[in-house]
């Protein structure tokens, strides 16, 4: 393979290491689980993307086939990432957080986990 | 006629398409049978997606996704920066709640994901009636402005493309 083509893949991986590092030390540095939450759904996203692209231009260089498994990856990290961090954030606030800490809710209802829904006719 | 065959259009292409892309290689026989999948499964599932979301502008969301990457690509730098120089004390995180006008739940859910994907927020909770969503910032001393940029350049976007 080109040199060229060597030092583009190696650019993008330690490029995803570096993030990757950044993420997890995020993990150790950050003060509570809602900063830390920050730090895993960020920094990995580029992180992995990084290992993903790299990944891509090796096989097109490499057998000059195009390979559409690394999009896919990226698809689905996109999918459930914000859902594990919702949960996340879910779980901590209901065990360690009151209410009266929160910005109050503009609409007629407070925040979920506190205040029930509007009933509406098919509950009743 | 065609509406009982293909009772969602989009779920169909995005099963043949990512069916394409699991195997990953192109031939006639994989065409064929990322078609049959494509029709069987919503064929299947209808009965579970009583509303479907409707785009009135599809196109707008292949826009939408290009900001949201461009966006992602920042966020990660912004947030490494926070996390590599700032002091811990200095790290000053906010919650701030944002009223929403989007009612679909599939735009609901697709405005949370890209909160939490973006510059140093995460959304985390709706109110009760799904009028308003809860995020944390990360840093910030401006807890309107984030909420103003939330709905500029993200709710407006959904907005055209849902409804």
């Amino acid at each position: 393979m080109e040199f060229i083509a060597e030092l583009l893949i190696s650019l993008f991986l330690v490029v995803s290491g570096v993030f990757g590092f950044v993420g997890s030390y995020g993990l150790v540095k950050l003060k509570d689980s809602v900063q830390r939450l920050h730090a895993p759904t960020k920094a990995t996203t580029l992180g992995v993307g990084g290992v993903l692209i790299a990944s891509m231009l090796f096989f097109f260089l490499d057998t000059g086939h195009i390979s559409i498994h690394e999009i896919l990856i990226a698809l689905f990290l996109f999918l459930t990432a914000p859902i594990t961090a919702n949960f996340i954030a879910k779980t901590y606030m209901v065990a360690n957080l009151k209410q009266e800490k929160l910005p109050k809710s503009s609409s007629e209802c407070g925040w979920s986990i506190y205040d029930k829904p509007p009933s509406s006719d098919e509950d009743s | 006629m065609l509406a009982r065959l293909i009772p969602h259009p989009l779920l169909s292409l995005a099963l043949v398409l990512v069916w394409l892309a699991l195997v990953n290689t192109f031939t006639l026989g994989n065409l064929i049978l990322a078609i049959a999948i494509g029709l069987i499964i919503p064929m299947l599932t209808a009965a579970y997606w009583p509303d479907r979301p409707k785009l009135s502008k599809p196109l707008k969301s292949i826009e939408y996704v290009a900001i949201v990457i461009w966006d992602i690509v920042l966020a990660n730098i912004e947030v490494a920066k926070i996390i590599l120089f700032r002091k811990e004390r200095d790290i000053r995180s906010r919650w701030v709640s944002v009223p929403l006008e989007l009612t679909s739940p599939e735009a609901i859910t697709v405005l949370a994901g890209t909160i939490t994907m973006t510059p140093g927020t995460v959304s985390t909770m709706l109110s009760a009636d799904a009028g308003c969503i809860l995020v944390h910032c990360l840093n910030t001393d401006d807890p309107d402005g984030v909420r103003d940029e939330i709905k500029a350049r993200y709710e407006t976007r959904l907005m055209e493309i849902f409804e």
